[in-house]
């Protein structure tokens, strides 16, 4: 059966062997570069698809697990599984992977086999984050993934490069390494280096407490929360589009992917003690950084600030639980907000890698992200705009697209926890909507103002269906989010347990 | 049986949608309306059949799901129908007015020459006047929360896109903007209602919920320490808030005016006839709950109220024909809201069923005139155009003597009974009310006429006289006459079912001390001849008519008397001139406010505060240590990675051990 078949390593190997195969075979011939690419990208999300056709819905435990020693005497082991909560991110990865392939197509002119190559080691190592049940494998993953990231944006970038990638770089790495330390306490108390051990064993509350900041510390950044979210404008604006794709898209789920593998159940008691903290944080995301959006003049910036916005309803929807659990004595209302804030990641990987690709056809074009350069798209480019004008709706949040469901979800469980959590994670309603529409209208509408406005063309065959893939995934998860949700009951389920029962 | 035809009944538009949307280029311009037209049709005529089935029949509810949205913490999420007297009238309603609006179309898209023919802009069109229908179909026959926010969202998209369906104009998409923000303004307290529904009802489920209202009326919710709220009375006002933006009422009224930036069709079948009523619709769905809330209620009456009066009298001074009958639109909504306030629930959802047709009447008959016109939309330059176009002439008149509720026309019997009701009405503020809609009155006779005079009646203008003018052609005048029709008769036979409570049964519920309109039944209900004859002495219908009056010599006997008055209070016309500055007090407060406190955030936390006091010094300071450190700098980061990470081992393991 498939069970026995190595799937995961199969995720996590292919695409980096073939991205190294890229780099040797690629050089001074782009075609075969691209082709072999797009080769690997898709064989990866179809090798992928048996995860979830072959995944059981009805356990909270691992599976597809595969495990090795690797370093024996440390403990540390090569080991392997996904769950409900990471599965579908995976298959998001695996997904994102060959769009980000075929946005690059003709647009890399300069070393194609290097940056498709960076692309596709890339990809192997984030899955590998999502599967990793090991937390020094995980480290390992979360670490290097900076490296091609960081080539991506340092060699392909824009002029500001140099700085954004200093920023980045340092940023996630200065969160992570008190996760390591974290994993490192932990490893001599349990003498496992095992995620699942961590879930389990006792922990004191000082214990806990320093733990959880240490995770919240590491995964605020790779989300990112606000105050650490600055990095994140400057890394979007410089990276190329394919970069901001697998960043917004992908990256920045893994903090999110982060607090619920690791904070809520490994320290349960320390979260509920600091929910609030990370609750502030949330809201703050999502109205201060939605009116911060606003104003912003590069649509790239815009973008990413909303970005920051949509990521709040991720941590406020997974630690609205406590609120929920102290004022009405049961979680029930509080698996919507997690689910939701599931949901959110996924169709914020869709949504954001979509406006992404439609600002990066514009940028391949006209040469500039700045929102006056641009006026009355839509007369040369109707096709594009009508797109552009679904993915908008669908970053507003409007039923029928996937965006809305995940907000839908978390404003009712926060409500329920705190009216005032509700409400003001409402105002993204306005606030979304606000500056989404606000730079439709500047951008795609009204007359055409200038030369280069005028000389656009509308999408060719290759943008065209990359666009409408992520149109269909966006619309047939806001139509029909059901098969997503039965995916994760049972490790939405096991998870509030955990996040519930004291470690004391 | 029943759920295939309601399946095709809501369907049906949304694949002529996509034919028309999709394929506009491959099936061209008649490809284009007639798949819409014919989907459109199919749905009238399976509405007919489930009103026949509902109004005449009284077939028992249906209530089934069409399919499961999302299942999550125990909740069904569906997609549903739920199918009684007061859905299958507005889904009637509904195709209908479409239907005409979808033919009627052809005539006047023919006539665009304001848009370039390189588009396909025509396709566009019918493909989102039929999504629209799909869309408001999907809200009329939810059976949950859920899915009336889905189309209540739903029709507010087609609505921005169809505003700014001239997408250079920069009026056009200014409008369609600021219309999709009040009404998130609206929704931002709807969404508040719902989630409210969620945690105290557990259910998105409407049958579900009726079900506890019982049980739940008396619940306080602490709004914040020490203050508590009545959780019934707060869930209303959130969802009322909903009504507000989508049924422009006042404050949430400022898009729509400005809607009319849309073409003349959809200002029609949207703004007027179908759209716009999804608040009113809402509450009357939702009256076994409202009717638990005197509060709510009290605020629903005086904000319809405020809205009837208020926004009837910036009618008086607009110049632009469409913007007479829009200010008329908002003006009418207030008297169905404030019949939703004054428990005549029934009064408010029929005046929302004559107006449909008389208002869809006048704005199509309006874009006629603007069709013979050229696109010439000012009232002033008009005049004497009876002769020219009699057709839209007669017809035009019979929608206004609706809408002013001239007796025995179909706007009569829904006004009156609204009116009659609310005197009836013992609720704070129903006194109020009533003298305001009374006044209303007067006001709606006089600016409907005194548009209509100038249009048609007076002297020809220099551009009537210097051009061609002729009247529509039939697909313009057909759904003219066919929308009389039911402008005209539809009053009659409905107006006893409805004051007894008969026409929508138990889709409507009211308690016995609310009944309003039972009550009027019973004091001054003799018949429908009686009603006609005797309103000619009541106080609304010789308002009407001193309003008619006043008209015609204001601006036919003695022109010269509109400049005189103008000229004697500055004041008051400067107040209505400028709508009464709501308009300027949220450019000023919201739209710049906020800009402003987006670029202090910007320029002083995030630049200033977090980047180049946290970030900045911070890596100064690093940079400033490892200059000591120079021997050991090889100005790889990696190096630094490793160095940190091996240090941070070697701490931890000397603490550790």
């Amino acid at each position: 059966m498939l069970t026995s078949f190595p799937i995961l390593s199969t995720l996590i190997w292919l695409p980096i062997i073939g991205g190294l195969l890229v780099l040797f075979a690629g050089r001074n011939n782009d075609t075969v570069a691209k082709w072999l690419s797009l080769g690997t990208a898709l064989a990866t999300f179809i090798l992928s698809i048996p995860l979830w056709t072959g995944f059981d819905t009805t356990t909270a435990s691992m599976q597809f697990v595969e495990q090795v020693p690797w370093i024996p005497t440390f403990g540390v082991q090569y080991y392997l599984g996904v769950d409900g909560l990471s599965m579908p991110l995976v298959l998001l990865t695996t997904f994102t992977q060959v769009l980000v392939v075929a946005s690059a197509w003709e647009v890399i002119k300069d070393r194609v086999e290097q940056y498709m190559g960076a692309f596709l080691i890339m990809g192997g190592i984030m899955v590998g984050v999502f599967a990793a049940l090991d937390s020094i494998l995980f480290y390992v993953f979360w670490e290097t993934l900076l490296i091609p990231m960081y080539i991506v944006i340092g060699k392909w970038g824009g002029p500001r490069r140099v700085y954004a990638t200093i920023k980045f770089f340092l940023y996630t790495f200065f969160g992570s390494v008190f996760m390591l330390v974290a994993f490192l306490y932990m490893f001599y108390q349990s003498g496992s280096f095992s995620i699942l051990d961590f879930q389990t064993m006792p922990l004191g509350m000082i214990a806990q407490i320093l733990i959880f900041l240490a995770f919240l510390i590491a995964f605020a950044v790779k989300i990112p929360m606000f105050p650490v979210h600055t990095w994140l404008p400057d890394a979007h604006v410089e990276a190329p589009t394919a970069g901001s794709v697998v960043l917004a898209a992908i990256m920045l789920k893994m903090g999110g992917y982060g607090f619920v593998r690791f904070s809520l159940p490994i320290t349960p008691d320390a979260s509920m003690s600091l929910d609030w903290l990370v609750i502030l944080l949330s809201l703050i995301a999502i109205v201060y950084i939605g009116v911060v959006a606003l104003v912003q003049s590069d649509m790239k910036k815009l973008v990413a600030y909303s970005s920051i916005s949509h990521m709040g309803f991720v941590t406020l929807g997974m630690f609205v639980l406590y609120d929920i659990l102290e004022k009405t004595g049961s979680i029930q209302g509080a698996q919507l907000g997690m689910e939701g804030a599931m949901v959110q990641m996924i169709s914020h990987g869709f949504i954001s890698g979509a406006m992404f690709l439609a600002i990066g056809v514009l940028y391949d074009r006209m040469h500039t992200r700045e929102i006056s350069a641009y006026s009355g798209v839509v007369n040369k480019m109707p096709w594009f705009v009508m797109f552009a004008v679904l993915f908008a709706m669908a970053n507003v949040g409007l039923p029928g697209t996937s965006g809305f469901v995940g907000e839908f979800m978390v404003i009712m469980s926060s409500f329920k926890a705190n009216i005032w959590f509700g409400t003001l994670a409402a105002l993204t309603l306005i606030i979304g909507a606000a500056y989404t529409l606000w730079m439709v209208k500047r951008v795609f509408f009204g007359p055409v103002t200038n030369e280069n406005v005028e000389g656009l063309q509308d999408l060719n065959k290759r943008e065209f269906a990359i666009m409408a893939t992520l149109a269909v995934a966006v619309v047939a998860l806001g139509i029909y989010p059901n098969p997503l949700m039965e995916v994760m009951h049972t490790s939405v389920e096991n998870l509030l347990v955990q996040a519930t029962t004291s470690k004391l | 049986m029943l759920h295939t035809i309601l399946t095709i009944i809501l369907v049906a538009p949304l694949i002529g949608s996509m034919i028309a949307g999709l394929f506009g280029r491959q099936v061209g311009r008649a490809g284009a309306h007639y798949a819409t037209i014919a989907g459109v049709a199919i749905s009238t005529v399976l509405s007919f059949y489930v009103f026949w089935l509902y109004v005449f029949n009284g077939a028992a509810e249906y209530n089934a799901s069409l399919y499961t949205w999302m299942v999550s913490d125990g909740i069904r999420f569906e997609i549903g129908f739920m199918i009684d007297k007061l859905s299958a009238t507005m889904m009637l309603v509904v195709t209908f007015v479409s239907l005409m609006v979808h033919i009627y179309t052809i005539g006047y898209m023919d006539h665009d020459d304001d848009y370039d023919h390189h588009n396909p802009y025509y396709q566009r069109f019918f493909s989102y006047i039929s999504l629209f229908t799909f869309s408001m179909l999907s809200l009329v026959m939810a059976n949950n929360f859920l899915q009336l926010f889905f189309g209540w969202e739903a029709v507010g998209l087609v609505s921005y896109l169809l505003i700014g369906f001239y997408m250079k104009r920069e009026s056009a998409i200014q409008a369609n903007l600021k219309a999709f923000l009040v009404n998130r303004v609206g929704d931002f307290g709807f969404i508040l209602g719902i989630a409210m529904v969620f945690v105290y009802f557990n259910t998105m489920d409407y049958n579900e919920f009726f079900a506890q209202l019982t049980s739940q009326r008396d619940v306080m919710i602490e709004i914040m320490p020490g203050v508590e709220w009545s959780m019934m009375t707060l869930m209303l006002i959130l969802l009322f808030v909903g009504a507000m933006g989508k049924s422009a009422q006042m404050p949430l009224h400022v898009w729509l005016p400005e809607s009319m930036e849309g073409p003349t069709p959809i200002s029609a079948l949207i703004h007027a006839a179908t759209m716009v009523t999804a608040g009113i619709f809402m509450v009357a769905r939702l009256s076994p709950a409202y009717e638990l809330s005197e509060v709510a209620l009290t605020v629903v009456l005086i904000t319809g109220a405020l809205t009837a009066f208020l926004m009837g009298m910036l009618g008086l001074i607009q110049n632009d024909i469409k913007r007479v009958v829009a200010y008329s639109t908002l003006s009418q909504l207030g008297y169905m809201t404030a019949a939703l306030g004054a428990s005549a629930y029934a009064a408010g959802m029929f005046h929302v069923l004559t107006h449909a047709f008389f208002k869809a009447l006048l704005f199509l008959a309006a874009g006629s005139v603007i069709i013979a016109m050229h696109h010439i939309q000012d009232i002033r330059q008009m005049g004497g155009l009876k002769k020219y176009m009699p057709i839209t002439y007669w017809t035009m008149l019979i929608g206004s003597l609706a809408l002013i509720g001239f007796p025995g026309f179909s706007g009569f019997f829904s006004k009156d009974s609204i009116l009659l009701a609310l005197g009836e009405s013992e609720r704070f503020g129903a006194t109020f009310a009533y003298v305001l809609l009374i006044m209303g009155v007067f006001v709606t006779a006089f600016y409907n006429f005194r548009m209509f005079f100038l249009v048609f009646h007076g002297e020809e203008s220099e551009y009537v006289k210097t051009h061609k003018i002729k009247e529509s052609p039939a697909v313009v005048t057909v759904p003219l006459i066919l929308l009389s029709i039911p402008a005209v008769l539809m009053g009659l036979p409905m107006i006893e079912p409805m004051l007894t409570g008969q026409y929508f049964g138990d889709a409507i519920q009211v308690l016995e001390q609310n009944d309003t309109m039972m009550a009027v039944y019973n004091n001054y209900y003799h018949g429908v001849l009686d009603m006609i004859l005797h309103s000619f002495m009541t106080l609304p219908v010789l308002l009407a008519l001193s309003g008619v009056f006043l008209a015609w010599l204001m601006y036919i006997k003695q022109p010269n008397i509109p400049a005189k008055i103008k000229s004697m209070c500055p004041r008051g016309y400067y107040v209505l001139d400028n709508a009464y500055g709501f308009d300027r007090l949220n450019e000023i407060v919201f739209v710049n406010g906020t800009r402003r406190l987006g670029e202090f955030f910007t320029r002083v936390i995030d630049i200033k505060m977090i980047d180049t006091g946290m970030v900045t010094n911070t890596f100064m300071a690093v940079a400033h240590s490892a200059q000591a450190l120079r021997q050991a700098q090889t100005g790889y980061l990696y190096h630094y990675a490793f160095v940190m990470i091996f240090g941070l081992l070697a701490m931890l393991v000397w603490v550790l051990w």
